[in-house]
């Protein structure tokens, strides 16, 4: 068995692969972290307190866990779903009553619930432990602007399944939108950029306008809603993750008991 | 831009910096390049390329408004007043046009479909004359005046007017806000005997 092992470890392939002997020596643990790209994002030594319960209660982790959950059964998901006002709820109610493992679209949902909910109680976790206070400013804003990413994942999903709840919800939801400033047709300033008495922001040209594609939730809004909930946010929620990860590690670590 | 590069080259060698000064960044394809020159042509580039980034982000920006929109027009002919009862309410233009026409013994006027407490659709209810909305509960009377649920103002009206044909012609780029004062204007309301 020995023998097996050091046959496979000195194959060019694995030597290739790996680029450094047994993690046994201080030198060897160092090169194994450097030179792992996943390891390389996570700080090389974890506090004891860093992994007690009671500290982070693991809510970064579990958000993160639960990112993947999304990222593999969205993808799953995504072989049956077509976004157009034709398909869209036909292929929801396919997914539940003609697909193998018809969970599958409410494993995806319960896992975004959860997520809102987990990443909140990061938040909160990293307030109550002054975790946002320097060095940690910078890594903060980047929390909340995944917190914000989030949420907008959650809510571009919403609209999917296409039936009457998602559609009057996002009506509502993107009616704020409207009130932009200055880019919202009846928003503050709107009605100052003018130009002779035509308006130059109107319900055709305003924030909400590039949100949804039209005046009202319709098919254009379906398609914007779907290529950013399925590939817009999340490639910039992942490319957050890996700074947010990698400043931990910048950073000092995950923060000390105060 | 390759002139003024050469001119600046040649002072700078007859100032007897010489080619190989320090003050020289040598090229291998068009010779010397003086310190100056060098930097003139990099502001340049970084010009050039702001330019296009700018450039660029600005038609993105436009790339998300279509020139053509397959929706109803907003402006549209909703057919010769005697197509309508006294005081009854028309859904034909509810769910195409998004508003209702309403005719009273003196007039017409239209109001908008969108709920003005979060954009919603209400619903005619003929047998209670009210306008209710199904999302949050808010009521409206027939002239538009809200009296329950959590809207707060009326429903919106648009201008109505009469086309040289005789025919009605509803215009959705104009609206009329009874808060403002505005259901008293010319157009937000059509007279006739």
């Amino acid at each position: 068995m020995q023998k097996l092992f050091q046959a496979v470890r000195s194959t060019q392939i694995w030597r290739s692969i790996f680029r450094h002997g047994y993690p046994d020596t201080p030198r060897n643990r160092t090169l194994a972290v450097l030179s792992n790209t996943f390891l390389h994002l996570h700080p090389v030594k974890v506090r004891r307190s860093g992994i007690r319960l009671s500290y982070t209660w693991c809510m970064g982790g579990l958000t993160f866990f639960l990112f993947l959950v999304e990222t593999i059964t969205g993808l799953l998901l995504m072989f049956y779903y077509r976004p157009t006002a034709e398909h869209a709820y036909q292929d929801i109610l396919a997914l539940r009553e003609h697909v193998p493992l018809g969970v599958m679209r409410e494993m995806h949902r319960w896992a975004a619930h959860l997520m809102v909910i987990t990443v909140w109680l990061h938040m909160y976790r990293v307030f109550l432990t002054g975790s946002y206070k320097p060095p940690r400013e910078f890594n903060w804003n980047v929390g909340v602007t995944l917190l914000v990413l989030t949420l907008l994942l959650s809510f571009t999903g919403y609209l999917l399944p296409w039936d009457q709840l998602a559609v009057w919800a996002i009506t509502v939801g993107s009616n704020m939108a409207r009130a932009t400033p200055f880019l919202g047709h009846e928003g503050p300033g709107a009605s100052l950029l003018s130009f002779g008495g035509l308006n130059l922001i109107h319900a055709g040209d305003d924030a909400r306008f590039g949100l949804l594609g039209g005046r009202f939730v319709g098919e254009g809004a379906l398609l914007r809603f779907y290529v950013l909930h399925c590939v817009g946010l999340p490639l910039a929620a992942a490319t957050l993750m890996a700074i947010h990860f990698w400043r931990v590690r910048k950073d000092g670590g995950i923060s000390g008991p105060l | 831009m390759a002139e003024e590069i050469k001119e600046e080259t040649k002072e700078e060698t007859k100032e007897g910096a010489g080619p190989r000064g320090p003050g020289l960044v040598r090229s291998p394809l068009r010779g010397e390049v003086s310190r100056r020159g060098f930097l003139s042509v990099l502001g340049m580039g970084w010009g050039v390329f702001t330019a296009a980034a700018v450039g660029m982000t600005g038609a993105m920006g436009r790339f998300l408004f279509p020139n053509v929109l397959f929706e109803p027009p907003q402006e549209f002919k909703a057919g010769f007043p005697d197509d309508f009862a006294v005081d009854q309410v028309d859904e034909r233009f509810k769910a195409s046009y998004g508003c209702w026409i309403v005719r009273e013994s003196t007039g017409f006027y239209v109001l908008s479909t969108t709920c003005t407490h979060l954009g919603c659709t209400p619903n005619w209810l003929a047998a209670e004359e009210k306008f209710k909305c199904p999302c949050h509960g808010s009521g409206f009377v027939k002239t538009g005046i809200n009296i329950e649920g959590p809207a707060p103002r009326p429903l919106e009206r648009y201008k109505i007017t009469r086309a040289e044909d005789g025919q009605i012609v509803v215009d959705k780029n104009t609206k009329y806000q009874q808060e403002k004062g505005q259901w008293g204007l010319d157009g937000a309301y059509l007279p006739y005997a």
